[in-house]
This record gives C-alpha cells, sequence and structure tokens, in this order.
C-alpha cells in the first residue's frame, strides 16, 4: 500500500506519535500540576543563590569553529553514502576510486589546516 | 517475496499495531533502563540503590511517573517564554523515528498475515536514523539558550558542538559498514552479516562506532553538556515538573536508537550469537526467536553505556574535542580508505593498484604532517604545582592500593613481617 511517499510516510507518523504523546504528557501536567508563583520562585535557579547580572551573560564562546568543520565533514558524509554503495559495481572503476581519493585528500588537507591554525586545541 | 515486498503488503491495522508496539518498546525499555541503571549504579557504588518501592524497587521508575506531573512547574522569569516549551517538544518527539526503520526480526506470521518485524524498510534506512539522531540536539540547544541563564546556555553550546563532532565519527565508522553491505538499507545490513559479524570483521569501525554513540548521547564520560560539577544541570538547570521528565526519557530513548542501530551495524542485528546459530539448521534464526537477540543485544549495549558510566570519569572539553577531532575523524578516514583499497585490491589492474596506493601513502603524509610539536612550556604560564594556586602538587604522593585477593593481601602481610623482623635484627646490632 506504501509507494514511495507513502514508506516516508510511516516514518512521519512516529514524529506524529512522537508529538502526541509529548503533547498529551505535557497537558496532563498542566491541568495536575499546582501553580503557586511568588516573586522569590520565579527567580532564576542558576545554582541556587541569587543570580548576579542578566540574564544572557557574555561568554567566550568558540564553538562555531566546530560548526564551520561539521559543514565540511557533513558534506563529505554525505558524498561518501552513495559512493559506498557503488564504487564495487562494475562500470565504476580505478577513475571512481581515485575521485573519490582526491575528494578526501582535499578534506585531509581541510582538517590540517584547522589543526594547524590551533582552533581544534582549547587552552 | 522481499522483505520490501512484504513490508509493502501490511495492512492498515498492521502498521498501526507495529507502531503501537514500537512506542511501547521505546517507553517502556526507558523505563527498564533508567531503573537498571540506578540499581546497577548503585551496586558499582557499594550502595543499595533503589529498593522500597515494588520488589528490588522494581516500581521506582512508575512511581516517578506518577509522582512528575503533580509538581509544580517553576518558569523563571527571565525564560523565553515560546522557546521554553517548544524545546522539550523538539527534544522527544523525533527520537522514536530512528526505531521506524530498525529490524526487530525476519518474516513472521502475525494473525495470519506475513511480514517482517520492521516498520518500514527504507532504501536510505542507515541516513534517516543519523538525521532523527541529530534533531534532538535543536532541542538541547534552545532549552540551554530559552532559558536565560548562563549555565543551560553553556550546556546546550558544548552539546551542540559535542554531538556534531562525534556524529562525523559516527557517520565515518558507518560508512566503513557501507562499503561492505552497498546498501543503505538497514535490512540488508543485517542479511549481510549472515557469516562474520561486522563488530568483529571491521573491529576499528566498531570501536569508533562505540565511541561516538556514548558522545553523541551526552553520556558519561561524555556527558559535559549537563556536567554538575561544572554547569550545575547544565542544559535542563531551569527545568521542572514534565518537562525535565520529556528531556529525561528523550536522552534514554536515544540511547536505545543508537544501541540498535549499533547492533544492526555492527552485531548482527536480530541473528543469533555464533554457538546458538549453529543449532538445528538455523531454527533459532527464524520465526520470534530473533527478536529475542536483537533485545538482548540492545540490553548489552545499554549496560554497556551504564557500565562506562559507573567506571570512568568525566573527560575535560579540551580533551573529548581533542579525542573527536584529531583522533577519531583521523584514524576513520584513512580506515575507510585502506578499507576501499583492500576491497578492489583484487579487481584493478596494477596501474591501478599503483595510482591508489600513491594517494594512501599521501593521506599518511598529510596525517603524520598534523601530529603537533612537542612544545617548550612558556614562561608566565600557571606552574601546576605551589604558586599559590589551590592545585594538588604534581608530586602528590598516592596511597598504595589495599591488594584484592585473600593469597595477595597474606604475601603482603608476610613481607611486612620480615621486614619488620629484620629492624628489630638491626636495632639489636646497635
Amino acid at each position: 500500500m506504501h509507494g514511495y511517499f507513502g514508506a516516508y510516510g510511516l516514518v512521519a507518523l512516529l514524529l506524529v506519535v512522537g508529538a502526541v504523546f509529548v503533547t498529551v504528557a505535557l497537558t496532563a501536567n498542566r491541568l495536575l500540576r499546582p501553580a503557586r508563583p511568588t516573586p522569590q520562585k520565579l527567580l532564576t535557579y542558576e545554582c541556587g543563590v541569587d543570580p548576579v547580572g542578566g540574564g544572557w551573560a557574555q561568554s567566550y564562546v568558540r564553538y562555531y569553529v566546530f560548526t564551520f568543520l561539521y559543514v565540511v565533514f557533513a558534506v563529505d558524509a554525505v558524498f561518501l553514502f552513495p559512493w559506498a554503495t557503488v564504487f564495487a559495481a562494475p562500470g565504476f572503476g580505478v577513475a571512481t576510486l581515485v575521485e573519490m581519493f582526491v575528494f578526501l585528500g582535499f578534506l585531509a588537507v581541510g582538517i590540517l589546516y584547522a589543526w594547524r591554525k590551533g582552533v581544534l586545541s582549547w587552552a | 517475496m522481499s522483505r520490501a515486498e512484504l513490508l509493502a503488503d501490511d495492512p492498515i491495522w498492521l502498521i498501526l499495531l507495529k507502531v503501537l508496539c514500537i512506542f511501547l518498546f521505546a517507553l517502556l525499555t526507558a523505563m527498564i533502563t533508567v531503573w537498571a541503571e540506578r540499581r546497577l549504579i548503585g551496586r558499582m557504588q557499594n550502595r543499595p540503590g533503589p529498593n522500597r518501592v515494588g520488589p528490588f524497587g522494581l516500581l521506582q521508575p512508575i512511581a516517578d511517573a506518577i509522582k512528575m506531573p503533580f509538581k509544580e512547574e517553576i518558569v523563571p522569569r527571565t525564560a523565553d517564554k515560546v522557546t521554553y516549551r517548544l524545546a522539550p517538544v523538539l527534544a522527544l518527539s523525533p527520537t522514536m523515528i530512528g526505531l521506524a526503520v530498525m529490524p526487530f526480526g525476519p518474516e513472521v506470521s502475525i494473525f495470519g498475515e506475513r511480514t517482517v518485524l520492521q516498520l518500514v524498510d527504507l532504501p536510505v534506512g542507515v541516513l534517516v536514523v543519523l538525521a532523527a539522531a541529530s534533531i534532538g540536539v535543536y532541542g538541547v540547544v534552545l532549552a540551554g539558550w530559552s532559558s536565560g541563564t548562563p549555565y543551560p546556555l553553556l550546556g546546550g553550546l558544548r552539546s551542540a558542538a559535542q554531538v556534531i563532532s562525534y556524529e562525523i565519527a559516527m557517520g565515518l565508522a558507518i560508512v566503513a559498514v557501507i562499503l561492505q553491505t552497498h546498501s543503505l538499507s538497514l535490512g540488508d545490513i543485517v542479511d549481510s552479516q549472515q557469516g562474520l559479524w561486522f563488530g568483529i570483521a571491521l573491529f576499528p569501525a566498531f570501536f569508533i562506532y562505540l565511541v561516538a554513540m556514548v558522545g553523541e548521547t551526552n553520556r558519561a564520560p561524555f556527558d559535559l553538556p549537563e556536567a554538575e560539577s561544572e554547569l550545575v544541570a547544565g542544559f535542563h538547570t531551569e527545568y521542572s515538573s514534565m518537562k525535565f521528565v520529556i528531556f529525561y526519557i528523550a536522552e534514554y530513548i536515544n540511547m536505545i536508537v543508537v544501541s540498535a542501530m549499533g547492533t544492526t551495524l555492527f552485531l548482527g542485528g536480530y541473528m543469533a550469537p555464533w554457538p546458538i546459530s549453529l543449532i538445528g539448521d538455523n531454527y533459532f534464526n527464524s520465526g520470534w526467536w530473533p527478536m529475542l537477540w536483537f533485545i538482548g543485544k540492545i540490553g548489552l549495549a545499554l549496560f554497556f553505556f551504564i557500565w562506562l558510566r559507573g567506571t570512568l570519569p568525566r573527560y575535560r572539553y579540551d580533551q573529548f574535542m581533542k579525542l573527536g577531532w584529531k583522533f577519531l575523524v583521523p584514524i576513520s578516514l584513512v580506515f575507510i580508505v585502506a578499507l576501499t583499497v583492500i576491497n578492489v585490491f583484487d579487481q584493478l589492474s596494477t596501474t591501478g593498484i599503483l595510482i591508489s596506493a600513491g594517494f594512501f601513502i599521501l593521506l599518511l603524509i598529510a596525517l603524520v604532517m598534523m601530529i603537533p610539536d612537542r612544545r617548550e612550556p612558556r614562561a608566565g604560564r600557571v606552574p601546576l604545582s605551589g604558586g599559590g594556586y589551590p592545585v594538588p602538587p604534581i608530586d602528590l604522593q598516592i596511597p598504595s592500593k589495599p591488594r584484592r585477593t585473600k593469597q595477595a593481601r597474606s604475601r603482603a602481610g608476610r613481607r611486612q613481617t620480615v621486614a619488620a623482623g629484620a629492624k628489630e635484627g638491626d636495632d639489636g646490632v646497635s
């Protein structure tokens, strides 16, 4: 009964089941829980003592470098998956192999560059 | 009939039954894992663990599930309300998608209807699981950001960086399996492990997957997004009541999904383990038996998670990123290249072999160049011991461990007596 879209529909069905479960749980929670807010309760918990300063504190964030690297390597992985299914099939000879190695070589140079630039070390 | 044809024939009631079963399987296994984790960690730390509610504390998760909806929810005034409410939904909803494409068993008959114990066998099943696993991180990041507090924000950012870094290592480990199966469908991957499991045949990839799956699910020793000694409770510090429970369940379902994925890719999926598979003409590999092996293997993987948590101390963040980017990613890249070369070795002409060997060597040289230089400690840095900082001295004397076995204890005791006797003798001479 399920063709191409039907098969993905089944995956979406499970997503819907998950979302319905969360909704039901949160609705039940909303009906059951007490709500007696006081100004003290509504303070940010943070670590138990009264918070100092505003909510979004400035901090030294260097995580974005990893995001860039992720984009590079995620693209790599996406190209590797279909290649891995066909590289040994007849008709895909040495050229397929060499092309992928050249591609991997570029990626290796990419990680090498990041490494020598020192973005992978933290201190 | 093939797997896909059998699945395409499923009537609507069977599909709904399978969806229900997957949903219940995920929730029940998550509950049992919570209980088992608390009991096992208790045992590993020489304390009883939960033992009041029901026999062996078995009803503890149910008691918690009843208790939590009745708790007051405290939303801090600084929180971004809409995102704050959206985050748990985003964290839990997509977790179960991974189980939709997981093959639980081979062909069986349910109420007279021939089918396969799997909801749907997509030709790109592997990618669906990877994608679903990484949607969950949006929930974590948004939870950290919307709380409006520094600790959760840091936890959320750490989680994002961690999950995406380890997903690369995980993806590359999976590529090694795909190189052998030539198919991205999880059903085909299990079928091609009739002989040797990939966990043995591709051991380096299996090892990388094991490390990456722990990093991907934010579990100890890589639980940096919720490191309680640094970030209070990390991204869910400001969450309480049912929303907290939803994050908790999401973490456990994620563990189950990556365990099931690891089982399918490397441990033969639903195939019976080696000595049992020899009994009676594949009897234990047909009918409903394979489901037992599959769930048993998932249980083993979950035990591995708990065992790691009971054994290893938490990694420091820089060590953790170093492990991911400087060890796991290069190793898996080299492994993929080596595997490809081995795979096509006999199909190729000499020129081909030479060309690929050349590229392999170039890649190795590039990797060797990545080994960092040993650096001299710079002047003006904080000394490791002394200097007025409250750090333990580098020449700290660690007291010797007590002997474990009786034999070793008595041997040590005798040595002490001999030493004491000799000392007395010395005293006598002087």
